[in-house]
């Protein structure tokens, strides 16, 4: 199957929560250093799972429709859970065969979700 | 005459597609005569250079010393001003190093061009947090080419020490005019280092003309192995200047509390050099001596023009430097499509492209841009690659739209 099949470009196009979340509990910055691509994300949630997740970014397809999925996706996830997805989770969510050179763009979303969360932790 | 069956590579196939590459800005392919020279020292003539009293070691060394003499000669040199390093980014690093520090101070000003490439950037920004001196940035104008009058009033500043400026950037691809900005600078004892790297395999490059003080490039842009890399600098300036690494050969004596170097060249040359990356340089030089700049010349111009009327009549691209002369080196914005995006669907296509900022983050900001799609191009490519690629391009744009 095309990394490019019409649910990636979909969300591409048409990104989902791509929004600044007024009063998020949590939020964190990412960017991809080798090329530019950054996103800031939001997370509302609701005792240990998230409620909500919105962000603003830009960059590639790949990157830009994995968080758009994402921010679908992992509402109502148990925050402990998120953090210990992998790049193995991000491809079966994303449902399309990612190759290594595009590991980076894939896991960009994940990572600042995951970030997020950390900071959190660490509070 | 130009042959493509020169290069063993370009009748691959990847992915199922054949080869359509257009990644020279970042390295050449190889002619088999650099495969073979390389080859051939290590089945036939694998030995230390400049250690043993045996035939092999001989035989060795007289080979990487006849490179030497052919690299020189290839840039109008004298072999002592030509020090072999692991590519440009190690040769601007010793420049930095070792002349840098021991003559830069925190009251001197540098000057670089917004468009350098990383490598002549960071040194001097590792050296300005220990000697504190100021860095000032030549602009460009908005079709990229160097901006001359703001060069000059740079330049003329009191307080510069030395400018460092790429002959050509490997975004932009606009030839820079060398001689004339070396000579403004010299009449004002400023110190240049030209960073030669993209122009190499494209025309011919003569130090001696050029009068600049240091000059450097990579072997692997210029048809020759990854891992090689020249420094050339004037030999009054070399000499004066401390070493830069230490090890074996870059010594003439050592002892329990002291050293003297080695003389010039070898006194750069710490360790065991790449013998056979060497040999293949040279193999490299000759192959394009042998091809001659009118043949390649003449082919690129060719190519170039084809490739900017083909581009124009795509609406959705846009070209970064657009300023003539120009080396085949396009980097484009293509409206709607992130660089990677298209890079890698393009390469699942069989054409090798560039997404990114290219080792060239200010110039990418300066620009407004976060990256682009770049397709740089050398004489062994094709009109009708250049047509697929066109093809290609449309096709992607279909699909994001």
């Amino acid at each position: 199957m095309d990394i490019y099949a019409q649910n990636i470009l979909d969300h591409y196009k048409n990104p989902r929560n791509k929004e600044v979340l007024a009063r998020a509990d949590l939020a964190s910055y990412e960017k991809n250093q080798s090329c530019g691509d950054e996103l800031t994300v939001f997370l509302k949630l609701s005792g240990p799972k998230i409620y909500t997740i919105k962000y603003l970014g830009q960059g590639c397809a790949i990157s830009q429709a994995s968080i758009s999925i994402l921010s679908e996706k992992l509402v109502g996830d148990n925050v402990a859970k998120v953090l210990k997805y992998k790049f193995a989770d991000i491809i079966k969510i994303l449902g399309v065969p990612i190759s290594d050179r595009r590991e980076n763009c894939a896991m960009l979303g994940l990572r600042a979700i995951q970030k997020a969360i950390d900071k959190n932790k660490e509070k | 005459m130009i042959k493509r069956s020169d290069f063993p590579i370009l009748t691959k196939k990847i992915v199922g597609r054949p080869l359509v590459y257009f990644d020279n800005a970042a390295t050449t392919q190889k002619p088999l005569a650099v495969i073979k020279a390389t080859s051939e020292y290590y089945s036939k003539f694998n030995s230390n250079v400049h250690r043993g009293i045996n035939p092999l070691a001989e035989e060795a060394t007289k080979r990487y010393e006849k490179s030497r003499d052919i690299i020189a000669a290839f840039i109008s040199a004298k072999r002592a001003e030509v020090i072999f390093t692991r590519g440009a980014t190690e040769s601007i690093n010793l420049v930095a190093r070792s002349w840098g520090e021991a003559n830069l101070k925190k009251s001197d000003i540098l000057v670089l061009s917004i468009a350098e490439h990383h490598s002549n950037i960071v040194p001097w920004l590792q050296l300005k947090t220990k000697i504190g001196f100021k860095i000032l940035y030549i602009p460009i104008k908005v079709d990229g080419r160097l901006d001359l009058m703001a060069a000059q009033k740079i330049i003329l500043q009191p307080g510069v020490k030395f400018l460092g400026l790429s002959y050509a950037s490997n975004v932009l691809g606009i030839v820079n005019p060398i001689k004339k900005i070396v000579k403004l600078a010299r009449a004002h004892g400023i110190i240049t280092l030209i960073d030669a790297t993209q122009v190499l395999a494209h025309q011919p490059v003569n130090v001696h003309d050029l009068d600049c003080s240091f000059l450097v490039f990579s072997g692997h842009k210029m048809l020759g192995p990854t891992g090689t890399g020249v420094l050339y600098g004037k030999r009054e300036l070399l000499a004066a200047m401390p070493p830069f690494l230490g090890g074996g050969d870059m010594i003439s004596t050592v002892s329990l509390d002291s050293f003297t170097p080695n003389i010039l060249p070898y006194k750069f040359e710490a360790g065991t050099p790449n013998i056979a990356g060497v040999i293949g340089l040279a193999a490299a030089c000759q192959y394009l001596s042998d091809l001659g700049w009118a043949e390649i010349r003449a082919k690129e111009k060719e190519l170039e023009q084809y490739f900017l009327d083909k581009i124009k009549t795509l609406k959705f691209i846009r070209i970064l430097g657009t300023a003539e002369p120009k080396l085949p080196i396009f980097s484009l914005i293509v409206e709607g499509i992130h660089p990677h995006d298209a890079a890698d669907l393009l390469g699942q296509e069989g054409i090798i492209l560039r997404a990114g900022q290219h080792c060239a983050e200010p110039l990418h900001n300066h620009l407004g841009c976060s990256a682009s799609l770049r397709a740089s191009l050398n004489f062994y490519n094709t009109k009708r690659e250049i047509d697929f690629f066109i093809k290609k391009l449309i096709e992607l744009k279909k699909k994001f739209n």
